[in-house]
């Protein structure tokens, strides 16, 4: 097998499980949106390796180009990144506000918090 | 010529008036953008049904770019009844909303309210008419993204972390289904719905297509919170403001459903994946657990909104085993359940709006006696319950027979005594808070409380009045949700 080979679909998947671990795992609510980051990100190089034609360029209108790589899946990942912006913003805002109400934006803090009354 | 235009309009309408809402910023303006917006939509929606109704399907290609490659909108049987479910929920919360936003939210938060309304309307109002998978992705982020906000402004700051929990498990949902759309497209180069049909019976046996098929199913199961992926539906429904409540509840699990419908019925309907070794088989376990755990569970609760939110997860249950069911009767049982569930969840979630303005409260021991004191508004819990219970002449006892006789066509005997089980545990979680409203004493000191206003009584009673005109007269819900559930199935055959 040459290199790269499936090396972009390793790192796919080598990336999605460190997020969605993060996200799972860790108590810091900041930390969680950065998980959730991660496993966006590698959706996107997802998309964006599928898409990959080799030998192939820009698909652009021109003399000499022959092979080009797929457009849609490249422009569908822009709309999804935009998505993955608004999130994270949305997401860090109410981790602001969480603070504000808390005073703490560790996750079993503000369970205990919650508990005792 | 604006005949024409109403699909793309059924969307941009609420889609536009949102950000005219931000601009102006006075709540009383706001408000009044927001009450012809969603009015508008509803007219829209009953026009679009009508008419496919009367023609079949409509096919909308948006800037006319031809269907496969260009984005289209396509409005049938069912798509239509679930406009006409959104819409009429969406147009009976907003009136309501004016007094309970005002009492709920801080005032100058309101015009924020009416913005994010209108834009999880139109998100939910794209997922429906949409005919392309991907689109259906934005619309799902476009109306997730709002409802996090919605929910953030509770009054509770609960309802923060309630928000922020809902957002990553939603963001975890939408992501997995980008990844099936991602998978598929790899496979068909498609992301048309209706041409995706056409291809998939050459891929399916491929493990691409079953990894994706997995990826789309647990990635909506999120979003409609089917046990086990509903943790976050709970806390979201209970530290939410009423009005938010009242119309998140009616209608965002119901979307998600009508998607997941999309998927397994259309994208997959011509290789029946439901008759795959183990699919159907999960989908019922679910759907079970999700019936006896999560009514069980409401039992226990102190909180009435709770009592209602896991109430709401062992409905889902109701309609993933309608799905499952695979037949014309249990189909059109789960799709009639959409809207009779959500007239009677939002109707309930509306009168404890109305408990809550003046109670400020809806713990279960604040409400000793409270009937003496709110004679109109617990009349209406009483009516809404006795409709989430199943009584006949009521629209949830028009649900339930029909998911019972599907049960029966296929000989389910289990199935049966599930649904009637779950009924028996809705009578216990519903008595205890009649038991406490109605025949115990207020207790001395109490807060003097008095009848909510007519600007909330008149909207709540509109719909719980519902519950009993459809339970009463069901043939004109019956007569679509039967056409919505065959032409579903008119992909197997």
């Amino acid at each position: 097998m040459e290199f790269p080979g499936l090396i972009n679909y390793w790192i796919v998947v080598v990336l999605m499980m460190t997020g969605f671990y993060i996200v799972i795992a860790h108590n810091n609510l900041v930390k969680k949106i950065v998980g959730l980051n991660i496993f966006q990100v590698s959706m996107f190089t997802f998309y964006i390796t599928m898409a990959k034609v080799k030998g192939g360029t820009a698909p652009i209108l021109a003399e000499g180009i022959a092979q080009y790589s797929n457009p849609l899946p490249h422009v569908l990942i822009l709309t999804a990144i935009v998505v993955g912006v608004a999130t994270t913003a949305l997401g860090l805002a109410l981790v602001v506000r969480i603070r504000d109400a808390y005073g703490t934006v560790e996750d079993d803090e503000i369970e205990a918090q919650e508990n005792d009354r | 010529m604006t005949a024409a235009q109403i699909p793309a309009l059924q969307v941009v309408v609420a889609l536009l008036a949102a950000p005219v809402c931000l601009i102006l910023r006075r709540p009383r303006v706001a408000w009044l953008i927001a009450l012809v917006a969603t009015w508008a939509s509803l007219v829209m929606a009953l026009i679009l049904l009508f008419s496919v109704l009367k023609v079949g399907p409509i096919s909308y290609l948006l800037g006319d770019w031809e269907a496969p490659w260009g984005i289209e909108y396509r409005i049938d049987m069912v798509s239509a009844f679930l406009l006409v479910i959104v819409t009429t929920i969406g147009s009976l919360v907003i009136p309501y909303a004016q007094a309970s936003v005002e009492a709920e939210v801080p005032a100058a938060r309101v015009y924020l309210f009416y913005c994010m309304y209108l834009l999880n309307l139109a998100g939910l109002l794209g997922i429906v008419i949409t005919g392309d998978v991907f689109n259906l992705f934005v619309f799902l982020e476009i109306s997730s993204l709002s409802s996090y906000v919605l929910i953030s402004l509770g009054k509770d700051r609960r309802a923060l972390i309630a928000a922020y929990r809902y957002l990553v498990m939603g963001t975890i949902g939408a992501t997995f289904y980008v990844i099936g759309v991602g998978l598929t497209y790899m496979m068909t180069g498609s992301l048309n719905m209706v041409d995706l049909a056409t291809l998939m019976p050459a891929v399916i046996d491929t493990r691409t297509i079953h990894v994706a098929l997995a990826f789309l199913t647990v990635g909506l199961s999120l979003k409609l919170a089917l046990f086990p992926l509903h943790v976050w539906l709970p806390n979201a429904y209970t530290y939410a403001p009423s009005a938010v409540s009242a119309f998140i509840a009616a209608t965002g699990t119901k979307v998600a459903v009508y998607a997941l419908l999309r998927i397994v019925f259309t994208v997959f309907g011509e290789v029946d994946v439901l008759s795959f070794p183990g699919v159907q088989e999960v989908l019922l376990t679910l759907a079970a657990a999700a019936m006896i755990g999560a009514s069980a569970t409401a039992i226990y609760q102190e909180n009435v909104k709770r009592v209602l939110a896991y109430s709401s997860l062992a409905q889902i249950g109701y309609m993933v085993v309608g799905i499952g069911m695979e037949s014309a009767t249990g189909l059109a049982g789960s799709i009639v359940h959409l809207f009779n569930h959500a007239l009677m969840k939002g109707g309930l979630f509306m009168v404890l709006g109305c408990v809550f303005l003046r109670l400020g409260s809806v713990e279960i021991a604040d409400m000793h006696g409270l009937a003496k004191r709110m004679p109109l508004t617990m009349a209406a819990f009483v009516a809404g319950g006795l409709s989430l219970i199943g009584v006949p002449l009521s629209v949830g006892f028009i649900s339930k027979w029909y998911l019972v006789q599907g049960a029966l066509e296929k000989g389910w005997w289990a199935a049966v005594a599930v649904i009637l089980a779950s009924s028996i545990l809705a009578i216990v979680y519903i008595w205890r808070i009649v038991e406490v409203a109605y025949f115990r004493p207020r207790p001395e000191g109490a807060p003097a409380v008095s009848e909510a206003p007519a600007s909330l009584l008149v909207p709540t009673w509109m719909m719980i009045g519902a519950c009993y005109y459809f339970g009463i007269d069901a043939t004109r819900t019956l007569d679509v949700a039967v056409g919505a559930a065959e032409t579903l199935l008119g992909g197997l055959r």
